[in-house]
């Protein structure tokens, strides 16, 4: 097994052996269960302890004739976007610092330092953010240290708590993508920008931004479809206000037991966030 | 030299970005040492809670739980996955991309439906819930991260190195344990611990298919946090912090996420 062992008789066993275990894994615990849910969400109801299911098309009907749905859709949609928004806003300057302005061991160290709260416990991250958040929480306690009698702010269980936790839980990585693809931009190219009078917003413009689109994209994909599907964030920062297609999908799967209908409304998420990608996609391509 | 002098405002914009990432969990590790239950300052120092923790039985079975998952997981995961990145980097064959592909659904779909998804389907053929179907998960969530890791490793890997060493004499054992495995085992080393830290820290997965009384840590946490605060959670959640941050320099030490490549 030293050497590539191309077209060799014992080749098409050996790949069987090495990849085989790790796919069917994958095939058990993976692929076969979204199998069964896309089949599910077709049924009238689970086909489980004897009872038996018709097909229908109701599950996917309620999204369309019900605008409780919908409306959390939409909702989930724009705690996306909104997301995504100040992921990119905060995290593409520190990519750039780091990345063309900090040098050596420093940045090393500075972007281990980034990434690493982004490889920790999620849950914990976001039930950090409650102690900072709540009625005369930490930040309470320190704006008013800052201007005495700014009154209360209140956060705690509120859409905008989600969506800092989730800018929290989620920024290492715009900044982790928009990194890789800034750090691969030559100097070289900066330097004679510059050299032939481009101001830095040019070269912000003309040279860095549309080089580091790819990196920036990625981020966005990478943040987006966690960010609607996320039901654990909304819960515990969002309280009452915390209601998303994400926290109703977990509803139907674990208090109202209502699986065929939990079915469908995932593969509606799953084919919104695909319809939100395509059509930007398609935005972005008349553009360039 | 610097090509993008921002100078000071740079390092400032950074350093409140950092403020903004690593404050919430500062705060939380010093609560979890504040002797008053109410969050009031200043700060008491006290290891109350630290205490109060080790006889919480529920919280040490979840925890046993978690460590054991993890353990299993990652051992599991490892082999079939650095056998999986093995076939890839050897052999080109038919449908070679197409199984590359697959490894992006466990990544790329939003938790909450690969949980749902196993939950109903675990629950259908009869595998039920509870610790293995736990463990089932979580090695599928960690095999593409092992597979993607040690295919990187192995991309910078020369097999003429071995060729080397045996065209100077050396027996084929000590080829694999003086030239392969050396230079493999950083990659399988942080491999290893990604697939540690993915299990350790799973939430959403082992929340749909926990059963009530036996649950690893991060659900036990959840529950505790949806009951209602105590200072409790905060020493355990920094605990928990603690470890996976420490676990997850060890991967930095071994693979360099996107770092400078010398």
């Amino acid at each position: 097994m030293t050497s590539p062992a191309r077209g060799a008789p014992g080749q098409a066993g050996a790949i069987l052996a090495l990849t085989g275990p790790a796919y069917l894994w994958l095939a058990v615990a993976i692929l076969l269960p979204l199998s069964a849910m896309f089949y599910f969400s077709f049924l009238s109801e689970a086909p489980m302890a004897g009872k038996t299911a018709e097909w229908t098309l109701a599950n996917y009907r309620a999204f369309l004739e019900q605008d409780f749905y919908r409306t959390l859709m939409l909702r989930s949609l724009r705690l996306g976007a909104e997301v995504v928004f100040w992921c990119f806003v905060l995290g593409f300057p520190c990519a750039l610092v780091l990345a063309k302005s900090i040098r050596g061991r420093a940045r090393e160290a500075l972007f281990l330092l980034v990434i690493l709260p982004f490889w920790s416990n999620a849950l914990v991250r976001i039930f950090s953010w409650t102690m900072m958040l709540r009625g005369n929480g930490i930040l309470e306690k320190a704006i008013d240290m800052v201007f005495p009698g700014a009154g209360h702010l209140n956060l705690m269980f509120t859409y905008e708590a989600v969506v800092i936790g989730l800018v929290h839980s989620y920024l290492p990585y715009m900044i982790l993508t928009c990194y890789i693809s800034l750090q691969a931009i030559e100097d070289d190219l900066l330097e004679a920008a510059r050299s032939m009078g481009a101001s830095r917003l040019t070269i912000l413009r003309r040279i860095l931004l549309p080089l580091a689109l790819p990196g920036i994209l990625a981020g966005v994909v990478l943040i987006f479809v966690p960010v609607i599907g996320s039901f654990m964030e909304p819960r515990i920062l969002g309280g009452r206000n915390g209601t998303f297609i994400g926290t109703v999908i977990e509803d139907q799967f674990t208090a109202v037991f209502n699986w065929p209908l939990g079915a469908a409304l995932s593969f509606i998420m799953l084919g919104c966030v695909g319809v939100v990608f395509a059509v930007s996609r398609l935005a972005l391509g008349r553009r360039g | 030299m610097r090509m993008l002098s921002l100078g000071g405002a740079g390092r400032v914009y950074l350093a409140l970005v950092l403020l903004f990432l690593y404050c919430p969990i500062v705060v939380m590790a010093v609560m979890s040492f504040n002797e008053s239950q109410f969050y009031t300052l200043p700060v008491k120092w006290s290891a109350k809670w630290y205490v109060a923790l080790a006889g919480n039985e529920r919280i040490l079975s979840a925890a046993a739980n978690s460590v054991g998952i993890a353990v299993l997981t990652t051992l599991i995961a490892s082999v079939l996955g650095t056998a999986a990145a093995l076939a890839f980097f050897r052999y080109r064959f038919r449908g070679r991309e197409a199984l590359q592909l697959l490894l992006f659904p466990p990544i790329a779909i939003p938790w909450l439906i690969t949980g749902t998804a196993m939950l109903l389907f675990f629950f259908w053929i009869g595998i039920g819930r509870g610790l293995h179907a736990i463990l089932l998960g979580h090695v599928a969530l960690a095999l593409p991260y092992v597979i993607i890791v040690t295919s990187a490793r192995l991309k910078a890997y020369d097999p003429d190195l071995e060729l080397a060493a045996r065209s100077m004499g050396a027996p084929p054992w000590m080829v694999f344990r003086r030239v392969t495995l050396p230079f493999l085992a950083p990659g399988f080393l942080a491999a290893a611990l990604f697939a540690f830290a993915v299990s350790f820290d799973q939430f959403v997965i082992s929340y749909f298919l926990t059963v009530p009384g036996t649950s690893t840590l991060p659900v036990e946490i959840y529950t505790a946090i949806r009951k209602g605060f105590t200072p409790e959670i905060n020493a355990i959640s920094t605990i928990v912090i603690g470890f996976s941050m420490a676990l997850l320099l060890g991967v930095a030490r071994f693979y360099k996420f996107g770092g400078e490549r010398k």
